[in-house]
């Protein structure tokens, strides 16, 4: 089974990457882009057969260590 | 009065930290990252700055959760001295034994240079040393110094005067100008600057050396 996590600053915190990337997206010609959020995915490779039991270890995994909840949120997909 | 210096796999400011503590007459025990134990008797934790981990998923993230950190914890949690120095400052929020988190500098740039600092908190063993308000040089070098926290836990930290140092002139876009800051017992300590780095005449100042005397002074055992 296979997860993947995906890790986003939370709404509010200031991203200046996603604001360098917003910057560079304008100089290249592309208007009319509002806002840029720069995030990260991580894909784990699960033993688990169990879909919800999966997620609900990958969710335990994104409370410990993959997202810093003070700053960030998460979201996850078993497929 | 003994001070353990912690080593992660990148840590490159261990050895400047550990001279920190000696000159101002701590008995210094190295510790690795893998030992499960503190020293016996150990009254102030050194956590230092480097790149634990390469930096990899977020600064201080790995070493956070590394063997030697349960230890740290119930250090602090019995009311031990630590102190977290730039990465050591990321760790500890990394911890939850400071609150906030460091982000990316506000310019994407990674920034090294001597910079101002107000002394805001006097109260603390750390800062007890320094005249309050002292404003003093200490070098900075950091990619992700910008602290971050909510409203609310601002609020807080100022009103509890857990700010114990201010950049004069905000080098990486954190809230309030903090450069360092406080737990709620005064006793755990974080801040983005190198103290151990302006010990010696030959560092080109002193202004660090008097946080190392003034913890030597009045750490008192847990």
């Amino acid at each position: 089974m296979k997860a993947r996590v995906t890790v986003m600053l939370k709404d509010g915190v200031l991203d200046p990457q996603g604001e360098a990337v917003r910057h560079a997206l304008g100089t290249l010609g592309f208007e009319g882009v509002q806002a840029v959020r720069q995030g990260k995915v991580i894909e784990i490779d699960l033993a688990a057969t169990d879909r919800a039991a999966a997620e609900a270890e990958v969710r335990a995994m994104c409370e410990k260590l993959l997202a810093n909840t003070v700053i960030e949120k998460y979201a996850v997909e078993i497929a | 009065m003994k001070a353990a210096v912690v080593t992660y796999p990148g840590s490159n400011c261990d050895r400047d930290l550990a001279r920190g503590f000696e000159l101002a007459g701590f008995e210094v025990a190295r510790v690795w990252h893998k030992d499960r134990a503190l020293p016996q008797g150990t009254d102030v934790v050194g956590i230092p700055g480097g790149f634990s981990w390469g930096d990899y998923l977020r600064c201080g993230a790995i070493a956070a959760r590394a063997g030697i950190a349960e230890a740290i914890r119930a250090h602090a949690a019995r009311g031990g001295y630590v102190l977290g120095i730039c990465n050591g400052f990321q760790i500890l929020t990394e911890m939850g034994l400071l609150p906030g988190a460091l982000l990316r500098n506000a310019g994407l740039k990674y920034v090294c240079r001597v910079v101002g600092l107000e002394v805001v908190a006097t109260t603390s063993a750390f800062t007890s040393a320094y005249a309050p308000g002292a404003r003093i040089a200490i070098p900075i070098a950091h990619h992700d110094g910008n602290f971050t926290a909510d409203a609310e836990t601002l609020a807080r930290l100022e009103g509890e005067g857990r700010v114990a140092f201010r950049y004069l002139e905000n080098p990486n876009g954190s809230a309030n100008d903090i450069a360092g800051i406080l737990s709620a017992n005064g006793r755990v300590l974080g801040m983005m600057p190198h103290p151990e780095r302006r010990c010696e005449p030959l560092h080109g100042g002193t202004d660090g050396a008097a946080l190392f005397r003034g913890l030597a002074a009045l750490a008192t055992p847990a």
